[in-house]
């Protein structure tokens, strides 16, 4: 396989884990909204905070790691760009 | 000062701005003290914002091509990061989102995950990409990836559909701050937002409209969080809100059930003479609706939200304007964090909000208490008096139930410093952040629109020979057309007819959200397809929206349509995107392969290095 694919083959799963983990917070999360209001977390209901606040947080935590790792993907497959372009 | 380090020197200029504006609040705070009105407080603080984000505007001249369209492709990831969440946050989440939190509870905030969740998919799936392809505009991928004038067209035409929706809601916005911080007629109030915005945006273009968002992030997000973390600790609920209000929202649970949260029907409401726009409280604060229904609206009204975000062109085309297509990833992560600030805030300061009224423990508690008694404080007179709040004695008690406490949505940010007794300098700080959240969304829509019309109609359609001067003097012709446009519209008050912003997200994701990430994604994505999707999506998207609207429907049908699914008019991308999405593969699937040379163009576009596929001057 040339690079170029195998690059992208690495590019496309990254993506999809990425997407796999944002439907968790954004959608699967709010499917059980009234089951996890009975637990709690800093003292508010679970499914208030996350709405208010957790999935939020996931979501630019996320953003960070997933730009890291396919810096990373970028770097193994000679595809990283030199700071002064 | 813009010359040679000007890039380099970007954290001490911002720098000096920030501790510039720490000072001048102080002396708005001493103003006060020395006995300065409340009123001439407000003033100074919107004029002197206006002035600074002008002055920058004008520093940000110029006269080349890829710094007007592009800002020279050289913004910092940071600081494209703060541009992009001022051009985000609009006038409408600054002033209305803690408004909506404050009435719509859990439901409401449906929103704040849509409105997040939303830059994932455009860190995945597109920034990066449009990045290396190097377009200048949204239309400007579309139009060279699938090829052919037709298909450009067709992206313009919803580009525009979905930003001029937005546009005059945040023209509108303005006009109602200036009027209400200047002392102005409405109408009025319009014209200086207007103008105001084109002297940020007319002589620099994209590149005048980054540095003055920058600007106006750093103004609105401290306008925004300094009242609530004041308010937070005079009222002694917590020290940093965010992480310790867990008992106030417990006990806002407590205080429903002892006062009630009762339904007022329509009759009553109007037989009191209640003013249109007000609500009042009848929805639980924390609690989570039950049923399968509920769910189904918080989750399609979040996928609508995030859908629409990864296509609102004016949010793309930020990211077209970072270094490489490393800083475009990093930056779309630093953008959420800056977004992150503020919307994590809005649900805090409801619940102070809202306890403050609700809690009779404390002093500015009114529920519960004598009708007479809350008519008589100086707040409570003040918003009465301008129709943004009511009380309505429904059971003739005279004393003040829950559910006869009426209010505007707006009033939680801009009274709730008042309420709460900060000192006045506060309001006019809110005042002057609610001011550079509509003016820095209204640039950058302004911006989108003309920018599209100026260069992907104007020069690649109509006339492909024009040069350099000619080109910028059309783009700048436009973006004073499109703002006059949105302000005309905007002065007659017709955005009730508009309905929500919610609907430009629809608009845009009924369009462009498919033909954008399969043009990256999907190599046998054709022309064909991609004109077909464009034209089924937004047709039958805005189809649905004239049957589901009651408005419309009255005016087509002579009848309101029950939604379909719990698919309203705030909705209705649930229906304009799939269909987009079955047309395009569909079309493309019976039409031909797309030629060699557009298949290697995708090749190049999904690697970070090399070439750009479309020049540094196009």
């Amino acid at each position: 396989m040339a690079n170029k694919d195998a690059y992208w083959a690495k590019t496309k799963s990254h993506m999809i884990v990425t997407l796999v983990l944002w439907f968790f917070f954004s959608m699967v999360i709010f499917m059980f909204g009234s089951e996890l209001n009975s637990m709690s977390f800093l003292g508010y209901p679970l499914a208030y905070y996350m709405t208010a606040q957790g999935s939020l947080l996931a979501f630019v935590i996320m953003l960070f790691w997933t730009a890291n790792k396919q810096e990373k993907i970028d770097e193994e497959h000679g595809y990283s760009e030199r700071e002064d372009d | 000062m813009f010359k040679g380090g000007f890039i380099q020197n970007l954290p001490k200029i911002y720098g000096l701005y920030t501790g510039g504006f720490a000072v001048f609040i102080l002396m708005m705070a001493i103003a006060e003290q020395a006995g300065v009105s409340a009123k001439n407080i407000g003033v100074m603080f919107v004029a002197f914002t206006v002035l600074i984000y002008a002055f920058i505007g004008y520093l940000s001249r110029t006269v080349q091509v890829d710094a007007y369209y592009v800002a020279g492709r050289q913004v910092p990831t940071v600081f494209n990061g703060m541009a992009t969440a001022a051009d985000w946050m609009s006038g409408a989440s600054f002033v209305a989102l803690a408004g909506g939190v404050y009435y719509g509870g859990y439901t409401y905030m449906a929103f704040l995950v849509g409105w997040t969740g939303g830059y994932v998919l455009v860190a995945t799936l597109l920034a990066p990409y449009l990045r290396k392809f190097g377009c200048y505009t949204v239309p400007d991928f579309i139009g060279t990836r699938y090829g052919g004038n037709f298909v450009r067209a067709c992206s313009v035409f919803v580009l525009f559909i979905a930003s001029f929706t937005y546009v005059t809601a945040q023209i509108n916005a303005t006009g109602t701050i200036a009027s209400r911080a200047l002392g102005i007629p409405f109408e009025l109030g319009v014209w200086v937002g207007l103008i105001s915005i084109l002297i940020c945006s007319m002589l620099g273009g994209m590149r005048a409209v980054t540095w003055t968002q920058v600007a106006q992030y750093i103004v609105l997000i401290i306008a925004y969080l300094l009242p609530v973390f004041w308010i937070s600790n005079k009222i002694g609920a917590g020290v940093f809100p965010h992480l310790m209000l867990g008992d106030e929202v417990a006990r806002l649970g407590e205080l429903e059930q002892q006062f009630g949260l009762v339904k007022n029907s329509a009759a009553d409401i109007k037989a009191a003479g209640v003013p249109g726009g007000l609500k009042y409280i009848s929805g639980p604060h924390s609690a989570v609706p039950a049923g399968g229904m509920a769910v189904w609206k918080y989750l399609s009204l979040a996928i609508c939200m995030m859908v629409g975000t990864a296509s609102l062109p004016h949010i793309l085309m930020r990211y077209f304007t970072t270094p490489s297509v490393k800083a475009a990833r990093k930056s779309v992560a630093w953008s959420l964090f800056f977004i992150f600030l503020l919307y994590s805030s809005a649900p805090m300061l409801a619940t102070l909000s809202k306890l403050a009224l609700m809690d009779p423990n404390l002093p500015t508690g009114i529920i519960g208490k004598s009708i007479s008694e809350v008519q008589s404080i100086e707040w409570v007179k003040n918003w009465s008096a301008v129709k943004q709040v009511f009380i309505a004695d429904f059971n003739g008690d005279g004393i003040l139930q829950l559910n006869e406490w009426f209010m505007r949505g707006d009033v939680v940010v801009l009274a709730t410093p008042e309420v709460a007794g900060l000192p006045f300098v506060i309001s006019g700080l809110v005042f002057a952040g609610g001011m550079a959240a509509a003016m820095s969304t209204a640039d950058g829509l302004v911006l989108a629109i003309s920018n599209a019309l100026s260069h992907d109609i104007y020069y690649k359609i109509v006339n492909p020979k024009a040069d350099t001067a000619k080109r910028l003097i059309v783009a700048r012709v436009l973006l004073v057309i499109i703002g006059a446009a949105g302000a005309y519209i905007a002065s007659f008050r017709l955005t009730s007819i508009l309905g929500s912003v919610a609907w430009a997200f629809d608009f845009a994701m009924s369009g462009l959200f498919f033909p954008l990430v399969l043009g990256v994604w999907w190599k046998r994505a054709t022309r064909e397809g991609a004109i077909a999707g464009i034209i089924a999506g937004i047709l039958s998207g805005l189809t649905y929206l004239l049957y589901v609207y009651p408005k419309f429907s009255v005016a087509i049908w002579g009848v309101a349509h029950e939604p379909w699914l719990g698919i309203d008019h705030l909705r209705f991308g649930m229906i304009g995107a799939p269909i987009c999405l079955v047309v395009m593969v569909v079309v493309s699937l019976m039409t031909k392969e797309p030629d060699a040379a557009t298949q290697r163009m995708v090749d190049d576009t999904r690697i970070p290095t090399g070439k750009a596929i479309l020049g540094k001057q196009h």
